[in-house]
């Protein structure tokens, strides 16, 4: 089987896009499926439904998003495998910034919306900057010069990724993503696999459910913001 | 890692950019990338998510994408060689395109004119929902040209499309400029912003904000900065209609550059004025018409009327009252 992460920010595009691939390669005969992660609620599992496309939802809610992802993520993939399914893509919402769901040897991918302007791939982070195919949404709206200008700071920030503009309204461009999606690496291993990118590692008083304000409730690893005095 | 297996010398300010692009710790005064590694904290390296061999990596992709921007394509002949309709049936005609070409597509809405253009923008190989096979100077595409980086040929102009960020035109144009890694931008940025004017109904400058544009001021500068800082071959201009643009000067400013131009359009002045139309259908180039002698003169009287409607705008703007139409 193989497995395809994707992961951008909200609203984004990515599950137009998941849907429009998925539909094209299920054409050319693939059993295909997809797993959502969110943090607090989605309503794409009734799109994926509409489709036939066999779907998981995972909801992290009062966990780490990021680490709730890498905790799962084996036995999803399991599930996928059960399923005899060909291909499985997991989708999750870029939550912070800081992190990626993206897996060594796994096809990586980042979708991008040309709406949110040419300085967002400056500052999205390691899920810009570890993907392997960058997929750049909702360009049939803006000007071609931002969409140039667009694509040359992806580059600048991830010189080595695949970058294609795809309408999720239309499906123009799914054809493309579909057939690099087809030839993705096949079962690599996910146990003893690693992220592309390391997690944060912070336990603090307020990981484990604090609410009170004040130096006397901060334990563990905490950060203070330098001010100058 | 070590600086030694670098190919390159170590150029402290592109590693400035570097860090500065990928939000890292800046650090004066370092020599190599073991340097930076050993003066940056435990809670810095932590941060960065990075282990010395994936930042080594990274700065070396960084390197390698340096002075070579998306460049200008020498294309001196497309062909588009015959696929399938929807049903399977094969199309009748194999296309060839060259720069200064200006061809038409007419046909209506799901004909099947995206996908043309799709197949153009992807070089399709028989490998394509219509089986087309696009040929670039006369030979097929090789695969690192077709699957890296951004490699579309096409540029788009649209009617729905629009400007997103807030700045001057002047800057914009600069920034674009800049993405091309131009030499000295400011006379192209100057030609940009004359042809845009001369072919706006109305006039701005390089202090207006994009956003503010009217919608004929936006399609002019679209169209302006496709011919000239474009680095695309091809554009595609998709029903572009009255919006206040001298559309015929638009057309010889990419037909001087060297540009295709394939017009999606039913707007009979433009229609016409194509070297070619291409009648598509049922997914399918179903006929190719060069304009005869009856159609160019029918383009002169077009180009009359279509001079007379363009002096009735110019008089209602400036608040007169129509009496009679301008004869």
């Amino acid at each position: 089987m193989r497995l395809v992460t994707v992961a951008g920010p909200p609203s984004s595009g990515k599950t137009s896009l998941i849907v429009r691939t998925l539909l094209a390669l299920r054409d050319d005969g693939l059993r295909v499926g997809v797993v959502k992660f969110d943090c607090l609620s989605t309503q794409d599992a009734a799109v994926f439904e509409r489709h036939d496309l066999p779907a998981l939802v995972g909801i992290s809610s009062g966990f780490c998003p990021d680490h709730y992802f890498i905790s799962n993520i084996e036995d999803c993939a399991a599930w996928g495998e059960r399923l005899g399914l060909d291909l499985l893509v997991t989708e999750s919402a870029g939550l912070c910034n800081r992190c990626a769901p993206h897996i060594r040897g796994f096809l990586a991918v980042c979708v991008l919306d040309a709406l949110s302007g040419v300085n967002t791939p400056r500052k999205v982070g390691p899920m810009l900057k570890t993907a392997d195919l960058v997929v750049i949404t909702k360009g049939d709206i803006v000007s071609q010069a931002e969409r140039e200008v667009f694509a040359f700071r992806v580059r600048q920030v991830n010189p080595r990724a695949r970058i294609l503009f795809v309408n999720g309204i239309t499906g123009q461009g799914a054809w493309e993503a579909a057939r690099i999606w087809r030839s993705a690496p096949e079962d690599g291993v996910l146990q003893g696999g690693r992220l592309r990118f390391s997690v944060p590692t912070a336990v603090c008083s307020y990981c484990l459910g604090e609410t009170r304000i004040g130096s006397d409730h901060q334990h563990g690893t905490v950060r203070k913001i330098p001010i100058p005095s | 890692m070590t600086a030694a297996h670098s190919p390159h010398p170590f150029d402290a300010a592109r590693f400035a950019e570097f860090l500065r692009l990928h939000h890292l710790p800046a650090r004066a005064e370092v020599r190599s990338l073991d340097d930076y590694w050993a003066a940056l904290t435990w809670e810095e390296r932590e941060d960065t998510g990075l282990e010395p061999e994936t930042l080594a990596a990274r700065y070396a992709e960084f390197l390698a994408l340096d002075g070579q921007p998306d460049g200008e394509r020498a294309l001196l002949s497309l062909d588009v060689l015959r696929g399938r309709d929807k049903s399977g049936a094969p199309e009748r005609y194999d296309l060839r395109f060259v720069p200064g070409d200006v061809v038409c597509l007419v046909g209506p809405t799901g004909a099947g004119k995206s996908r043309l253009l799709a197949d153009i923008e992807c070089l399709a190989q028989g490998d394509t929902p219509t089986g087309r096979q696009v040929l670039i100077n006369g030979v097929p595409p090789g695969d690192a040209e077709r699957f890296s980086g951004e490699s579309g040929l096409v540029a788009q102009i649209s009617q729905n499309m629009n400007f997103v960020i807030d700045l001057p035109v002047g800057e914009f144009l600069h920034m674009h400029a800049e993405s091309r890694a131009l030499t000295d931008p400011a006379p192209v940025v100057d030609q940009v912003l004359r042809a845009a004017v001369a072919m706006a109904g109305e006039p701005f400058d390089a202090d207006t904000q994009v956003t503010q544009l009217s919608g004929g001021q936006s399609r002019a500068l679209m169209i302006a900065d496709a011919a000239f800082l474009s680095p695309k071959p091809v554009v595609l201009i998709d029903e572009i209609e009255n919006a206040g643009v001298d559309r015929r000067a638009a057309l010889d400013l990419f037909v001087r550059k060297g540009k295709i131009v394939l017009l999606s359009t039913h707007d009979p002045l433009l229609a016409l004025s194509g070297s070619r139309r291409l009648v598509i259908r049922h997914g399918a180039v179903q006929d190719v018409i060069t304009p005869g002698p009856e159609e160019q003169t029918m383009i002169a009287h077009l180009v009359e009327i279509d001079a007379r409607l363009a002096d009735l705008r110019a008089r209602l703007r400036n608040g007169e009252r129509i009496s009679s139409f301008p004869a």
